[in-house]
């Protein structure tokens, strides 16, 4: 892959998306947009209208759908699926809208394992990244604790730090703050904006909470499975 | 791929699932185990059976046979040559049992490079007479310190000492079940009285038991001069040469080479046991059979239990997916699982058939018919802790494939979104 962090870093064309079950059923009509780097972009809507379905296509997760999808220059549509988990494992950092931990493994472990996957730093390294991440978001004191043994905020901060731990070009979250009390909610907030400003990464967020929309760059609205106001 | 990493990973799902995990490798252990045990005592026994009759056995047997023979006279003539010829009340040839030249057969034996040792055996038919009865005897004629080396008849001396048959020429060992009915001990005396009317005193000092009951009841040893003596013949009258090869695998060349050369009988040590070979090969197949059975069994303890493991673990699989891992990162975790299991369950399968083997081999068997063992017989061999493990193995890696290609194929995203 190119510099991620060229000017268009995102580009979706005419993305269209249909659920074949229970019944036909037309979730994405057309979508299309681009983004620029360093925008802290958020998309809302109503619940049900499409947004977590259109993150999981932009995060290359889902390939099932019409249309074409472009990340750093890179036509990615089409690819085979362990390119497509390499690209995930190097340049997009993914936050659930559940937060999905793996429950066996410590916290520290979780937020380690995609960078121990990208084998391009030492373990100790990591280590230390990791823990560094961690306490940015002010959970560094529950690093060995098994992932199952924490509060469903305390899950959610490690699936960010996880989301960070690789440094990618590209962060995408579905309702990162949905869980959280809200000053925690503020943190995150703050620690996502200094991402997208300082480190120039490109944020995606979905999120109903119109306070933290309203502090990002732009606000992508969706309605019915449409983009109805940009 | 980083293994370290997939292993780690592995290894932190398998000391979750404590006890599923314990219970899949048990059945490897128990697989293997009895793989190990069947295999060396099943082995064992055939050695032993083999050993019986081997130690015994010459690999080649050279002998006069009497019989008729293979071209009669009628056949030396020409003109009815392309008659049909009846002839009938065919008899043996008129022929003797001694080996002509026997003694420089024996020497070029000798010098044979393939050959360990050759040894001279006169045969004489005998009666042992105990008061007014006579009974029916072989007293065979030997060279007692080549019968030792090559034949391991010490082996098979329940009382006494063969030895002393050097030192003493008129000595004779006695068959055990001969020994019983002429109820003599060692240092007595017994009478014999030869085909051809000869009287002979021999003091018995030692007794033989083969197991057999025909050959214990008949047969008995002497020094090869004593048996000459009884023929009335001289030092080169010789019936049989046994042969012991360097490898026994020439037995069946070499046997048919020297029946061409000195136009004797010869019969190797195959063709006299055939039917043990048989009962070796069944003996064999059962052992691979059952053990295969075994572990194709813990085979399907193994997928049952990873297929169940993946099932409960969907929710890992989507995010180790969604977070960069790919398919084949996802396989190779859940096969080196089963690998895992394979492995720990095979070696404590081997030290499990080992000591179980260790302690078959110390169990007294002692029975009469044979005398050389006293435990049950048990074969530690290598290779089969080999075989074994590799088993284990395959039969793991095989039995953790299929589930963990379902893993592979997982989509997260269907998860993901599912809850
Ligand atoms: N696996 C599925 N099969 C069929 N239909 C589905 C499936 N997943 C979602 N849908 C439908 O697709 C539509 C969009 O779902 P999606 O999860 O994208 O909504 P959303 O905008 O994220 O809502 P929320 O804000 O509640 O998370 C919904 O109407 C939903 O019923
Ligand atoms: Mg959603």
């Amino acid at each position: 892959m190119k510099d991620i962090r060229q000017e268009k870093v995102l580009i979706a064309e005419k993305i269209n998306k249909y659920f074949r079950i229970p019944v036909d059923f037309h979730v994405l009509k057309d979508v299309s947009f681009s983004v620029r780097k360093g925008e802290f972009v958020t998309i809302m809507g109503k619940s049900g209208c499409g947004k977590s379905t259109l993150l999981y296509v932009l995060s290359t997760m889902d390939t099932d759908y019409e249309g074409r999808l472009t990340l750093a220059g890179d036509l990615v549509t089409g690819k085979p699926h362990d390119q497509l988990a390499r690209i995930r494992n190097e340049h997009i950092g993914f936050i659930f809208q559940f937060h999905y931990l793996l429950p066996e493994f410590s916290v520290l472990k979780n937020v380690m394992l995609p960078a121990l996957k990208l084998g391009r730093k030492s373990e100790a390294e990591i280590r230390e990244d990791a823990m560094e991440k961690l306490r940015l978001l002010d959970i560094g004191e529950q690093a060995d604790k098994l992932a199952s043994r924490i509060s469903g905020g305390q899950k959610q901060r490690v699936a960010i730090a996880r989301a960070l731990i690789n440094e990618p070009a590209i962060i995408m979250a579905d309702e990162p703050t949905g869980n959280l009390d809200s000053r925690n909610s503020a943190n995150v907030f703050d620690i996502l904006d200094k991402l997208s400003h300082e480190k120039h990464m490109y944020l995606l967020v979905v999120t109903h909470d119109e306070e933290f929309a309203r502090k990002t760059d732009r606000i992508i609205t969706m309605a019915d499975g449409k983009i109805t106001r940009d | 791929m980083n293994w370290s990493l997939i292993f780690s990973i592995s290894r932190t799902h398998l000391l979750s699932r404590r006890k599923q995990s314990i219970i899949a490798a048990l059945g490897v252990t128990f697989g293997i185990g009895t793989f190990i045990i069947l295999v060396s005592f099943m082995t064992g026994l055939n050695k032993m059976l083999d050993g019986l009759i081997l130690d015994r056995t010459p690999h080649i047997h050279l002998y006069n046979e009497i019989k008729p023979s293979e071209k009669q006279p009628l056949d030396y003539l020409e003109e009815y040559a392309s008659d049909t010829r009846i002839i009938h009340s065919i008899k043996p040839k008129q022929n003797q049992v001694r080996i002509h030249n026997a003694l420089p057969i024996i020497d070029y034996l000798k010098d044979d490079n393939r050959v360990l040792g050759a040894t001279p055996q006169v045969q004489a038919q005998v009666f042992f007479v105990s008061g007014a009865i006579e009974l029916n005897g072989i007293i065979n004629g030997i060279d007692i310190q080549e019968e030792v080396r090559l034949f391991n008849l010490d082996n098979y001396i329940v009382d006494g000492d063969p030895k002393d048959l050097v030192r003493n020429d008129n000595g004779i060992i006695l068959g055990a079940g001969l020994g019983d009915k002429l109820s003599v001990q060692i240092g007595d005396r017994v009478q014999v009285t030869t085909a051809s009317g000869g009287t002979f005193q021999l003091k018995v000092i030692a007794f033989y038991q083969s197991g057999i009951a025909d050959i214990d009841n008949v047969q008995s040893y002497a020094n090869l001069k004593v048996a000459q003596r009884m023929m009335r013949a001289g030092n080169n009258y010789i019936t049989d040469i046994q042969v012991k090869l360097k490898d026994i695998n020439n037995a069946a060349d070499m046997s048919g080479e020297l029946s061409r050369q000195f136009n004797l009988t010869a019969i190797d040590v195959n063709t006299a046991n055939a039917q043990f070979e048989a009962g070796n090969t069944i003996r064999n197949i059962i052992t691979y059979a059952v053990s295969v059975t075994l572990l194709i069994v813990a085979g399907f303890g193994i997928y049952n239990i990873l297929n169940m493991m993946i099932y409960e673990k969907m929710n890992d699989i989507a995010i180790l997916k969604a977070t960069g891992f790919s398919g084949v990162d996802v396989r190779r975790i859940f096969i080196s699982q089963a690998l895992l299991i394979g492995f720990t369950g095979g070696i404590l399968g081997l030290i499990f058939g080992f000591g179980v083997s260790v302690l078959i081999d110390h169990t007294p068997f002692e029975v009469e018919a044979l005398p050389t063992v006293k435990t049950f017989p048990v074969n530690f061999r290598l290779l089969y802790y080999v075989i074994g493990i590799v088993f284990a193995l395959i039969a793991t890696f095989f039995a953790g494939y299929f589930p963990a290609r379902r893993a592979q194929k997982i989509d997260p995203v269907d998860i993901i979104r599912g809850t």
